[in-house]
């Protein structure tokens, strides 16, 4: 399933964004995800990273520059879980599909789907308060899942979580990704995160922030947890901090 | 993508390390050993110290009644006991007190149900357009600070002295809370949450529903428990002012106050705070069925 058909999810032209304040956010960027493509983004803190995922949602515009986006359906996941606290896991998973107006009963059994995907299968009835921070995380991807999303935007999700939790939840993203084979734009501040995941790792360069390299991953998928002590996957995340550095 | 696949999907170590999280979770959750220890010792400080606290308070009131002042100025702090003497364990003297307790008590509670409707209903507006806000909020503030003492030619000459201006009075003192917590709360949703609720071209009325008004349960609930022990007051303040028709704890204690009869000003005035204390408690209870379930204070 590596083989990604060539219609573009997303596509941005030469996209730039100054806010209001004067600061130029991006700077001529250019991005393409395609479909079944799994794009991950690193670079410096402030380079716009998350700015590319709010203009590709439509909660920003840009101010010069187009993007297309050829998905049907947008999954967005935060930095944190954003869970409303007063839902059970079950009420917060099917809140988009509520607010999409899906029907009751197709809504009742994508939830449970979703759930049992994320693994919270027995913790429907659980408040978030009641939940680690992970599990609270997979209650957010369950959420974005139950829209069965051809595009996901991922902004840093497991950027909280500590480092087991962390690659535990990069394992079984992956494990969704070949199931659904959706699309991703998938921003980290972790080089290993983003080569373990990604078909493709895009290097931006600080503020303002555009593209400078593009670098395709090799790995087939699916990819096994133990690809992370092989020296091919050492020596690529070498090369991206190596990239990184050098800005 | 068919059903069944999902489930099955999982390699067998995430399964197994998901399985260690969900134990954690698990024993984390509300069956604790040491829960009801805990539960003891904290109904051990929450009844204990106030109760502490209240034989100082009694010990202080002897000392004051019974040293700092004269036989004369008795009149000023009688000694408790004269107090529940006269005022609570002499019949008549009772049933007058109970008879003005319920009419103070109608006042606060009406007046307290007016407030949260119109405060809550101003805030909902103010939280929905950022003019209405400018617009309405300085006035709320205003409202608050106005001396009622300047408005009882004006409330007597539209609603009399009764019932009526006396409510008004109490909406005028407890109506401020409930308009700036409300609105506090309902402006208190995560930008995240906001964003997620625009992905989904969620309309005005849905959002508010959905997302802004389960948000601001919880500092409506502080909001309506300050403004309970406010509303009392504004009772008592109402009833000093508009005297005709039946005599509240307030009409009570200006009387009581002009005839020197101290044992029964503090009767009256032990009464009200009773009635305080019992509507503040009655809003903390509620707010803990309300959103208790979810929300949780930082402190925890």
């Amino acid at each position: 399933m590596t083989t990604a058909t060539s219609a573009p999810a997303l596509r941005f032209s030469g996209v730039t964004k100054k806010f209001s304040g004067g600061t130029t956010a991006l700077a001529d960027a250019n991005l393409e995800v395609s479909s079944g493509e799994f794009v991950a983004v690193v670079g410096p803190s402030g380079c716009g990273k998350s700015t590319l995922l709010r203009i590709a949602s439509g909660l920003d515009d840009v101010s010069a520059g187009t993007v297309d986006v050829g998905a049907k359906q947008l999954g967005y996941v935060f930095q944190d879980a954003t869970l409303l606290p007063w839902r059970s896991v079950a009420q917060n998973v099917g809140l988009l599909a509520e607010l999409e107006k899906m029907d009751k009963a197709e809504r009742g059994r994508r939830i449970t789907e979703a759930i049992d995907l994320v693994g919270l299968t027995g913790f429907e009835k659980h408040l978030p308060h009641q939940l680690s921070g992970g599990m609270r995380m997979r209650a957010s991807l369950a959420r974005s899942l139950v829209l069965d999303p051809d595009l996901f935007l991922f902004d840093e999700p497991f950027g909280a979580l500590d480092e087991i939790t962390r690659e535990r939840l990069n394992d079984e993203l992956l494990r969704m990704f070949e199931l659904r084979q959706f699309a991703a734009l998938f921003i980290t501040h972790s080089v290993a995160e983003a080569v373990f995941l990604s078909t493709r790792v895009t290097v931006m360069s600080g503020r303002p922030g555009c593209v400078i390299a593009d670098i395709p991953v090799p790995f087939d998928y699916p990819r096994v947890p133990e690809l992370r002590y092989t020296p091919e996957f050492a020596s690529l995340c070498g090369e991206v901090s190596q990239l990184l550095r050098g800005l | 993508m068919s059903t069944a696949e999902t489930g099955t999907g999982a390699p067998a170590d995430s399964q197994e390390a998901l399985a260690a999280e969900r134990a954690a979770v698990t024993a984390a959750g509300p069956s604790l050993p040491s829960r009801a220890g805990r539960r003891v010792t904290s109904l051990g400080s929450r009844a204990g110290l106030p109760v502490l606290v209240a034989g100082v308070i009694i010990g202080l009131w002897y000392l004051v009644s019974e040293v700092a002042l004269n036989q004369y100025q008795r009149f000023m702090l009688p000694p408790p006991n004269q107090v529940l003497q006269v005022g609570f364990f002499t019949w008549s003297n009772f049933t007058a007190l109970v008879g003005a307790l319920r009419w103070t008590a109608q006042v606060t509670f009406i007046g307290l149900a007016i407030s949260i409707v119109l405060g809550v209903g101003a805030a909902l507006l103010m939280s929905q357009a950022k003019w209405v806000e400018n617009a309405l909020y300085p006035w709320a503030v205003v409202l608050q600070t106005v001396p009622i003492l300047a408005l009882t030619p004006m409330l007597s000459f539209f609603f009399g002295f009764a019932l009526t201006p006396r409510v008004i009075v109490a909406v005028i003192i407890a109506f401020f809370p409930i308009v700036s917590n409300t609105l506090f709360g309902l402006q208190s949703a995560d930008r995240s949450m906001h964003d997620l609720f625009t992905l989904h071209k969620t309309g005005r009325w849905t959002r508010l529903w959905k997302l802004q008004f389960p948000a601001a349960l919880p500092a409506m609930f502080a909001g309506f428990r300050v403004s309970a022990g406010l509303a009392v007051i504004g009772a008592i303040v109402g009833e000093f002012f508009f005297k005709q028709g039946q005599p509240g704890l307030g009409t009570n204690m200006s009387v009581y106050t002009s005839l020197t009869e101290g044992a029964q000003l503090w009767a009256n005035v032990l009464t009200a705070s009773l009635l305080g204390i019992t509507v503040f408690v009655l809003f903390g209870w509620l707010s803990r069925r309300v959103v208790g379930r979810w929300y949780m204070p930082s402190s925890r």
